[in-house]
């Protein structure tokens, strides 16, 4: 690459001139961290599969939108780089003794897009909106354990909890939390954006184009790009080509071999997220209400063979917890490796010695889109032990009908996660979870510990917690996890200080620039 | 009966129409909401199952969904007469709006395309109809072949991509350029595009050409103008073109209906923001209205071009008026 750039190299000087000229692009790197930014215009155009769906950071749920408006609106705490809780709105925060009060500090001066100074009274409107069943947010269920807020003074906000919530900080970082003016208006906003983020919306045309101005008054300085333009192009080729011809600057892609056709002056990151793939099992019917059946499954899928075979390696094997902090440990589970003797054995004991029927369902047109590769590798593996998979590949729409209405046997899921484990899995696995009905598994154990996790403050003390819910759920077999999907961020060579993150949040925008 | 003849056929054509778009209403309406999910989980995906009971119901209330059927089948039609079309949720637009900006995409697209395809089809089809059977015969065929078997999305991806890898030249990369912002630009945006569908319809224009040039060069007059000593070429181009064109306008106004298909496929790749891009995301985002008033839009342009396509005829064949 240095070769094919550096004029030295064509001309066939000698060594000592490459090494020379390598030193010099060396201290040109490092010189690059103080200077910064030089002259280039600093816009960058980002490539967008899918247009923003929805404006409105309460409800949106697509994550081209959810994206988008994490810029332009503002949170009380924010994740950094490695998922851990950080100020935002609120400048510090105290929770009481008990557990039960949590009182946010406000940062003075932040104000929204469109001047007016943000205080207490819009925090408590943003949260008490959220909570209201009307409002459909997504979070409502986030903060069921707020029984109170109240404004005490322009710049603090208590709120009072019916029982104690450790998670609760990292909660409010995300954007379906974020604060709005409490005089909103939910409709002009999805026109006319008032947030307090790094960046402001400048101009939309649906389908084509969204443009961001950087924030002049934002908290934390203005961002050193003046301006982030999200490109609509549909076609994920369409996509590469615009890269490759310098159009575009920026794009994720989910697919290995699509983003190592791009070349050129592209370089592509490759970041594991928070997201899961999971054989999902419906634990409420005959057979798998049975732990041996399940155990079997566990113990004959090759993960390893999943992920290397069907989905072209992208991702790590993994365990019920990808978040960095809580990071499950994937050898934690009754079978580590593969093991055939002791899938039948389940079976046996089960009283299957002579195999069994199960159905799986698959999303056939959606992410990732080595789905029905990954079920059908599946449907091989276990017919191993004679257990046979009918495989019903689906329309994304009807998918999430059965798979919201719990009607299937085993479902091949990519499904969503946060930083804090309990967000992610309490919903799931605890009774009065609103997706429990999916899940359809919840034992007293596992309740136990959702319960502690809450209760326990200590970091330490958290993580050993969550080790033993990430135990339980292997050893009962829920669920068997496979794998945590690479995204792979294609960045053009002049863009520096961006680093995707595994929440794919695009926060970095703020410090990024071009040289 | 002379009153029947003069008004009768243009009444019977509109009476038609009225009653081909009444049923593309209908069969609309029905099919999207055959389809499983809602707008509810388009916007919510798996999240859906999350929201409570009442979440639920506020949002069915709020994108109209818990009406009967037959209430919103009326309810939308009865807009359309008021000429209120819809609104998309997610662009918070109107249809109308939406469609003045995206219509004129799929006008000029189709327009060039066209354009490609009566330069490239009627020449090749005269060509291979000048001497049947021979070279050129087969080379003709072959590039009608090529037209028909080549997918669009595959010629589009490999156009694409070699000019882009290759040129550096990917003018549809820049975001879409309105003609009277920058016609340059929006030309070079529409080259390729224009060319793949034209290429795809060439060849049903190609060889409609060449079956009917060499049915009206075996026909009488031309015998007897050749005997009067008419030059060869004139001939050609006067006599024997002009009276096959009949069949080649047909073919043309019926390709018109494929090539609104086409650009779904065509606007996808290339990014162009036309009618089929707002039905296809309208359909992912099971916007009801929007899909079924484009739709709707869709079916009115296919009308009206098959009437425009019956009175050019009339114009080029007056036989057809005497009938």
């Amino acid at each position: 690459m240095i070769g094919r750039k550096n004029p030295a190299g064509r001309k066939g000087l000698s060594a000592l001139a490459l090494i020379s000229a390598g030193a010099l692009a060396l201290t040109a790197c490092a010189g690059g961290e103080d200077t910064g930014p030089g002259d280039a215009p600093q816009e960058l155009v980002i490539g967008l599969s899918a247009d923003v769906d929805n404006l409105n950071p309460w409800t949106a749920t697509h994550y081209s939108s959810v994206e988008i408006l994490s810029l332009i609106y503002g949170t009380l705490t924010e994740l950094d780089e490695g998922l851990e809780v950080v100020p935002g709105i609120a400048e510090d925060w105290e929770v009481s003794e008990d557990g039960l009060t949590v009182t946010f500090n406000l940062r003075d001066g932040v104000t929204f897009a469109d001047g007016t100074e943000l205080d207490a009274d819009d925090v408590v409107a943003s949260y008490e909106s959220i909570m209201d069943e009307e409002t459909g947010a997504v979070s409502a269920t986030y903060l069921s354990t707020v029984d109170e807020i109240e404004a005490v003074d322009p710049l603090t906000v208590e709120l009072t909890l019916s029982s104690p919530d450790a998670a609760l900080p990292s909660k409010l970082a995300l954007s379906s939390t974020a604060i709005l003016p409490a005089d909103v208006d939910l409709e002009a906003i999805q026109t006319t954006p008032n947030g307090t983020g790094p960046f402001t919306l400048e101009n939309r045309t649906p389908s084509e184009s969204l443009t961001l101005a950087s924030n002049p008054d934002f908290w934390d300085g203005e961002p050193i790009l003046d301006r982030v333009e999200y490109r609509v192009i549909p076609d994920e080729q369409a996509v590469v080509s615009a890269l490759q011809a310098g159009n575009v600057q920026m794009a994720t892609f989910d697919d290995p071999l699509v983003a190592q056709t791009i070349g050129g002056t592209v370089d592509v990151i490759e970041t594991p997220k928070l997201d899961y793939q999971v054989l999902q099992i419906n634990n409420q019917a005959e057979p798998l209400d049975d732990v041996n059946v399940r155990l079997a499954l566990a113990c004959a899928v090759d993960r390893d063979e999943v992920l290397e075979s069907a989905a072209l390696g992208a991702g790590e094997v993994t365990g019920p917890i990808t978040s960095p902090a809580f990071l499950s440990d994937p050898s934690d589970r009754p079978c580590p490796e593969p093991d055939l003797d002791r899938a039948r054995d389940y079976l046996a004991e089960a009283g299957y010695e002579d195999g069994l029927t199960l159905s799986i369902i698959v999303m056939q047109d959606g992410y990732p889109s080595t789905a029905v590769a990954q079920t059908e590798n599946l449907q091989a593996q276990l017919g191993q032990i004679d257990v046979t998979l009918e495989i019903e590949a689906l329309e994304s729409g009807n998918y999430v009908d059965r798979w919201m209405a719990a009607d299937f046997e085993l479902a091949l899921a990519l499904n969503g996660s946060q930083p804090d484990p309990g967000v992610s899995y309490e919903r799931y696995f605890m009774a009065e979870g609103s997706l429990n009905s999916v899940a359809g598994y919840t034992s007293e154990t596992l309740e136990e510990l959702f319960v502690q996790g809450r209760e326990e403050t200590d970091e330490e003390a958290r993580a050993a917690i969550y080790e033993e819910v990430s135990h339980e759920l292997e050893y009962e077999a829920v669920w068997v996890w496979l794998f945590a999907p690479y995204e792979y961020t294609a960045l053009a060579d002049n863009v520096s200080d961006f680093t995707p993150m595994a929440n794919g949040s695009v926060r970095a925008l703020r410090d990024a620039y071009i040289d | 009966m002379l009153f029947r003849l003069r008004t009768s056929p243009v009444a019977r054509r509109i009476a038609g129409a009225l009653f081909t778009l009444f049923g593309v209403s209908v069969a609309v309406f029905l099919m999207l909401r055959a389809i499983p999910g809602d707008q509810i989980t388009a916007a919510y995906g798996v999240e859906a199952a999350a929201l409570s009971e009442e979440q639920r119901e506020a949002l069915r209330s709020y994108y109209g969904l818990d009406q009967p059927l037959f209430l919103q089948y009326f309810t939308w039609v009865g807009a359309i007469f008021t000429g209120n079309l819809g609104y998309s949720m997610r662009s918070h637009q109107s249809v109308w709006d939406m469609t003045a900006l995206s219509f004129p995409v799929t006008l000029e697209l189709a327009v060039l395309a066209v354009l490609f395809a009566l330069l490239i089809g009627i020449p090749v089809g005269m060509l291979s109809a000048s001497r049947p059977n021979a070279l050129r015969d087969w080379f003709g065929q072959g590039v009608g072949l090529a037209g028909l078997g080549i997918p669009s999305f595959l010629l589009a991806t490999f156009l694409l991509g070699i000019a882009a890898q290759s040129w550096g030249f990917n003018p549809n990369g820049l975001g879409y350029a309105r003609p009277w912002e920058d016609l340059w630009l929006n030309l070079q945006q529409m080259l390729l595009p224009s060319l793949v569908l034209g290429f795809a319809i060439a060849a049903p224009i190609m060889r409609t050409t060449r079956t009917a040039v060499l049915e009206v060069r075996s026909l009488d007059f031309v015998r007897t103008a050749k005997a009067k000593g008419v030059p060869a070429s004139r001939l050609r181009w006067r006599h024997v073109l002009r009276n096959a064109l009949v069949p080649v306008v047909t073919m043309t106004g019926m390709q018109f209906g494929f090539l609104l298909g086409g650009a779904v496929i065509v606007e996808q790749i290339f990014s162009l923001p036309g009618l089929g891009r707002q039905v296809l995301l309208a359909m992912n985002q099971q916007e009801y209205s929007v899909v079924q008033s484009t739709v709707l839009i869709i079916a009115l342009l296919f009308v009206i071009v098959n009437l425009l396509t019956d009175l050019l005829y009339r114009k080029i064949d007056p036989r057809v008026r005497a009938e």
